[in-house]
């Protein structure tokens, strides 16, 4: 995987992983487009795009949308059950999870994200695994911050 | 970690989403980034945010410096300073904060360290250096959670450079007791692999010893490696075939723990790593295929289930069928299995589907036969992704019959999508690909600007890389196809081969020898079977060869042999000519160095097209009692007039000979290719004008009816277009959607209202747009040249129909003389012509004019179209010397002064090279250049005879180039600047 943006409805980005060396300004170009483009599409079309040299693929849930680019020869249907996943990843770790969650804790979100994936490739596809990877790190900064400062 | 802190851990969900910090969004108003995200929300304009977003980011940085702030309120702050990164906002400074945070915090404030870090910075950023200890302290600690955040990070990016610090403990984790940490590793291994391969080129045993892992977390990570060594060389992992197939035997089987269970369905990444491996080392190996046979079946067969995850490893495991040594029984079931994909209600499956298609097809067309109806709906399917891949699947099933409609298709997708840039890449190249296929199948009985529009499309666009690499793909095609049996690839085919070869043989020059091209070309005349034509053409390309030593030698010997006795009887005086100039060519050097300067090719060739050249001789031949110079079109009407001599003979030279008296242009401004080679000076000739009438102007075939009831409507179309039988030639790709019986009458068996809609949707196709309007530029007026296009099979529909064709009278455009129309007969289309002039002086203006019509049976009737001409269609170069320019210069009253941009090639002088573009684009004429200061001239038609000049003084001033302009004509500088800034901006 090249990269995995989360953006609302209204275009505003809410997550971007980069898995490729790219310069902020070609980074705010990709994004720039790729969310215009996407949010002109309608519902009922098609969850992939060619787009440039990548292979586009999107989803819809609620009002956020995630998009990840992969290389040509990857598999468009395994990407959109990588993007499921995360999102039931979230959704177990958050308890039923929306947008606001993920703008105001934005970086557990991060965290699961790294938990699940790595250098772009999926390191753990249990879910069972990814959390418990994270709750302990999380255990962590439980048992800290009642530590006096 | 320990029992009792797992145990711990399943209570903590509930604990955690109780927490006003953690867990379940619980918006904390207390926090600062809380307090800032409501802010952003409750904003109203984005100028607000910004302003917000600015304060924000300047107590950040107040807070960052001072010595003050703890680690833990640094923690914070680096979430904010994330935040605004993420809505655009630049906070350089906070970066080096980010990393002292991972540097020097405790484990939490280090994860965000570390998160910080990753999303600011990339793999080439020098703060990385900075880090490297950090990550080295990290990888030998003891907290296991430390460990973790390192590997995450190094794999997330590092510096290639300091690899081989870390390295070594990298690899002692691969030996780690926790399956996580050896997991993670190994990820991080494969990073390094990907950006520096060669330093792990010594662990390759150990790699070997994660995919024999007990945890199978740690093999599938493994598998990623492996994935990426056998892409590259699966010829020394062959031996791996056996423990693959018994991996994924294994993970199908449902012998993997639960854990790894996706909605039921065992391990499928896992499933989908292996079957693309198995693809890799199955290919063109039929021993290595046959170990993977039923695996593969057992892997179609299990993948039952109705979910999109089952439908993931059904496609990639059709892929590696298909990309494996073929069994029929496998083909079978994978042909069936891509049926559910095309044929599935739901879009994305069916988007897959004709994406397998397109796959399967090139092995077998067949495939896609019972697919034909989704395929046609498919075509008009609202979403430009599923048309576009079922344009790239008619692509991989086009042949010489169904290629007309093939592209007509792609061109009408063209039309709609031409801002995406990444579209016309794709047609582009379809096109061409569809060439080659075609031309070698049906070439002699194309119609000739099926080649030259091919032509185009090669020369045509910007110097960018793809376009070279076009060219060069062309190129490399065409030598390997020379380098075979050329006897039966068709003559127009090699035209086109040769001409392909003289432009742009340059491209692969560095890597082949120069001779190389120059001999096979030299072979091509050798043979029997070439036609005259077809030699003329190589002679031209040989030409534009010549340039290095060896070929130089080569040319000679061909041009000796030519023009010995032994071809002396030749009485092609074209083939002469050509000979003789390539001879001379040969035996001089300086001439050579002249005509072909090493560095030209790239720019644009300079026309004249005021033809002033011959000046000089037009007025000795006038003293001497010549007659004055008639267009073909005026002696046509003379000799009308007259009615002095019956025309039909030659009624058919009239579109042919004003294109070879003009340079031509279509409104895109470019250059046909073919009158290009022409013009560049070494040799014209009436032949090869003749085959180039297509060129000049647009045909607009009458497509329509692509798709009937039935099917495939190919057939008719290409037996209406061409008089001669199709030349039956074995064909593996032979459609066999398009039988030759379906011909259908267009005017019987239809209702009257339906066939007048036909008839009007295929006649007007493109009326009103430009299409159907061609400019030819001639010396002293811009024409408007129209041509209407019928198919062949329907001419007698249309016989007399279009009775009129007027221009409208406006402010700015007036017309000053016109033709009837006229139609020209065998063309089956209709010309006329129209002479229009710029009244004043606007940067465009809009043609309009009404064409009526009428059907034999019918009420007469009109269509309006419109098409707007820019002030550069009515601009002509200005000959003048220096001294006469310094007079007019002083006679002008209206002027005006700008600064333009400079252009800057390497090869030029930045005045030079920016006067070239200008004169390139607008058709200006340089007079004189001195140092640091150039004198342009130009005019504006303004009907018979010369219009009103327009001076342009440049001068290089800095890095801009100030420019004053003169004219007699109060709007004509302000209009032609304005045209100079779009050519510069362009250029």
């Amino acid at each position: 995987m090249q990269f995995m943006l989360l953006f609302s409805r209204q275009g505003k980005l809410r997550l971007q992983k980069w898995y490729v060396p790219l310069s902020d300004k070609e980074r705010k170009k990709i994004s720039r487009d790729l969310v215009q483009t996407i949010l002109a599409r309608k519902p009922k079309m098609c969850s992939f795009l060619e787009w440039r040299d990548l292979k586009i693929v999107y989803k819809r849930y609620a009002s956020l949308y995630f998009c990840c680019a992969v290389e040509d020869q990857d598999n468009e249907l395994i990407t959109l059950e990588i993007i499921h996943r995360y999102v039931e990843l979230l959704d177990k770790y958050f308890g039923s999870v929306c947008e606001l969650d993920i703008i105001f804790n934005f970086e557990k979100a991060y965290f699961i994200l790294d938990e699940f994936l790595l250098g772009g490739e999926a390191q753990e596809t249990s879910k069972k695994n990814v959390l418990k990877a994270i709750e302990q790190a999380d255990l962590l900064q439980e048992v800290c911050g009642l530590c006096p400062r | 970690m320990s029992d009792v802190v797992e145990k711990t851990l399943s209570a903590l969900p509930s604990l955690l989403s109780l927490d006003s910090q953690a867990g379940a969004g619980k918006l904390s108003p207390s926090s600062k980034l809380g307090n800032l995200i409501k802010g952003i929300t409750e904003l109203t304009s984005k100028h607000e945010e910004e302003k917000l977003i600015k304060k924000e980011l300047e107590s950040i940085k107040e807070q960052v410096a001072s010595p003050n702030t703890t680690m833990r309120q640094m923690k914070e702050i680096m979430v904010r300073a994330i935040y605004c990164e993420m809505l655009g906002y630049q906070a350089s400074f906070s970066y080096i904060h980010a990393i002292k945070l991972a540097q020097q915090g405790s484990v939490l404030e280090k994860r965000v360290g570390y998160l910080a870090v990753s999303l600011f910075l990339n793999e080439t950023d020098e703060f990385l250096l900075l880090l490297v200890n950090t990550v080295l302290k990290d990888l030998q600690s003891t907290n296991l959670i430390e460990v973790c955040m390192a590997l995450t990070v190094v794999s997330q990016m590092f510096p290639k450079d300091m690899i081989p610090a870390i390295l070594p403990v990298v690899e002692e984790k691969l030996t780690h007791p926790k399956e996580i940490i050896r997991r993670k590793a190994v990820l991080a291994l494969y990073k390094f692999y990907l950006i520096a391969p060669n330093q792990v080129q010594h662990i390759h045993s150990k790699f070997r010893k994660a995919l024999c892992d007990k945890d199978p977390g740690v093999m599938t990570a493994s598998l990623h490696i492996y994935l990426q060594l056998i892409k590259e060389n699966p010829e020394s992992y062959k031996d791996l075939t056996g423990s693959m197939v018994t991996i994924l035997r294994q993970v199908v089987g449902g012998k993997l723990p639960l854990d790894f269970n996706y909605h039921s369905v065992p391990a499928p990444w896992l499933q989908i790593q292996l079957l693309r491996i198995l693809a890799y080392l199955g290919k063109e190996d039929q021993g290595t295929s046959e170990m993977m046979y039923d695996v593969l079946e057992e892997s179609l067969r299990r993948a039952e289930m109705n979910h999109n995850i089952t439908y993931a490893i059904l496609f990639e495991c059709v892929k590696t069928i298909y990309t494996v040594h073929p069994k029929s029984q496998l083909l079978e079931k994978a042909a069936e299995c891509i049926g559910n994909f095309v044929l599935s209600p739901k879009i994305n499956l069916k988007y897959l589907g004709l994406k397998a298609l397109t796959y399967v097809v090139q092995q077998d067309a067949n495939l896609a036969l019972p697919h034909q109806m989704t395929i046609i709906e498919c075509l008009d399917h609202s979403d430009v992704i599923i048309k576009r891949e079922t344009l790239e699947l008619l692509f991989r099933i086009t042949n010489a019959q169904n290629v007309t409609v093939i592209v007509e298709k792609m061109l009408e997708f063209l039309r709609l999508t031409c801002d995406d840039y990444s579209t016309i890449d794709l047609v582009g190249k379809v096109a061409e690909l569809t060439m080659n296929s075609v031309f070698s199948l049906g070439g002699d009985v194309m119609q000739p600007d099926i080649p030259n529009n091919f032509l185009r499309l090669l020369a045509e666009g910007v110097d960018n890389v793809e376009d070279r690499q076009l060219r060069l793909f062309a190129v490399d095609s065409y030598v390997s196809l020379l380098q075979g049996v050329t006897a039966k690839l068709p003559q127009r085919f090699l035209q086109v081969i040769s001409w392909v070869l003289g432009e742009y043989s340059y491209l692969r020059e560095e890597e082949s020898d120069p001779g190389s091209v120059m001999r096979l070309l030299a072979r091509l005349l050798d043979q029997r079977h070439t036609s005259t034509e077809t030699r003329s053409w190589v002679l031209g390309a040989m030409t534009k060869l010549c340039s290095s030593p060896v070929s130089v030698a080569l040319a000679r010997d061909v041009c000796e042999r030519y023009l010995s006795s032994l071809y002396s009887g030749s009485l092609n005086t074209v083939l002469r000519q050509k000979a003789q100039e390539l001879m001379i060519l040969s035996q001089d050097t300086k001439l050579r160095a002249r005509v072909l300067p090493a560095e030209g090719r790239l720019e644009s060739l300079e026309v004249d097209s005021s033809l002033s050249f011959l000046d000089g001789y037009v007025s000795e031949a006038l003293a001497a009692g010549a007659a004055p110079y008639k267009s073909p079109h005026q002696r046509q009407e003379d000799l009308v007039q007259e009615k002095a001599l019956s025309l039909e003979p030659y009624g058919l030279s009239l579109p042919v000979s004003l294109s070879s008296c003009s340079i031509t242009d279509r409104l895109t401004d470019r250059r046909s290719p073919t009158l290009l080679s022409m013009s560049s000076g070494l040799s014209g000739n009436s032949t090869e004008l003749s085959h180039q009438e297509g060129s000049t102007t647009l045909k607009l075939e009458g497509v329509k009816r692509v798709w009937g009831k039935d099917g495939y409507l190919a057939q008719q179309q290409s037996a209406g277009e061409t008089p001669t039988p199709l030349v039956e030639l074995p064909n593996p790709l032979l459609s066999p959607q398009s039988p030759p019986s379906q011909t259908q009458k267009p005017s019987s068996g239809l209702e009257p209202d339906q066939e007048k809609r036909q008839l009007a949707s295929s006649l007007f196709v493109g009326l009103g747009s430009h299409n159907s309007v061609c400019l030819v530029r001639l010396p002293s007026t811009v024409w408007l040249f129209i041509k209407h296009c019928q198919s062949a099979n329907q001419s007698h529909v249309f016989k007399a129909l279009f009775k009129r064709f007027y221009i409208n009278s406006c402010q700015s455009i007036s017309c000053i003389s016109g033709s009837p129309l006229k139609e020209v007969k065998g063309h089956s289309v209709s010309v006329c012509l129209h002479t229009v002039v710029m009244k004043r002086a606007s940067v465009q203006v809009e043609l309009a004019g009404l064409l009526s019509y009428q059907r034999p049976l019918g009420q007469p009737q009109a269509a309006q179209f419109s098409l707007s001409l820019s002030l550069k269609h009515f601009l002509r170069p200005l000959t003048v010397s220096t001294g006469d320019y310094g007079k007019m210069w002083l006679s002008f009253s209206h002027d005006l002064k700008q600064n333009l941009r400079l252009v800057t090639t390497e090869h030029q002088e930045p005045l030079t090279a920016t006067l070239d573009a200008l004169k390139g684009k607008l058709h200006l004429h340089v007079v004189d250049i001195i140092g640091s200061e150039g004198i342009v001239a130009c005019r504006l038609l303004q009907g018979p005879g010369q219009g009103q000049p327009c001076l342009l003084h440049c001068r290089v001033n800095a890095d801009s180039l100030a420019v004053w302009l003169r004219s007699p004509v109060p709007e004509l500088p302000d209009s032609l600047l304005y045209h100079c800034q779009k050519a510069l901006t362009e250029t």
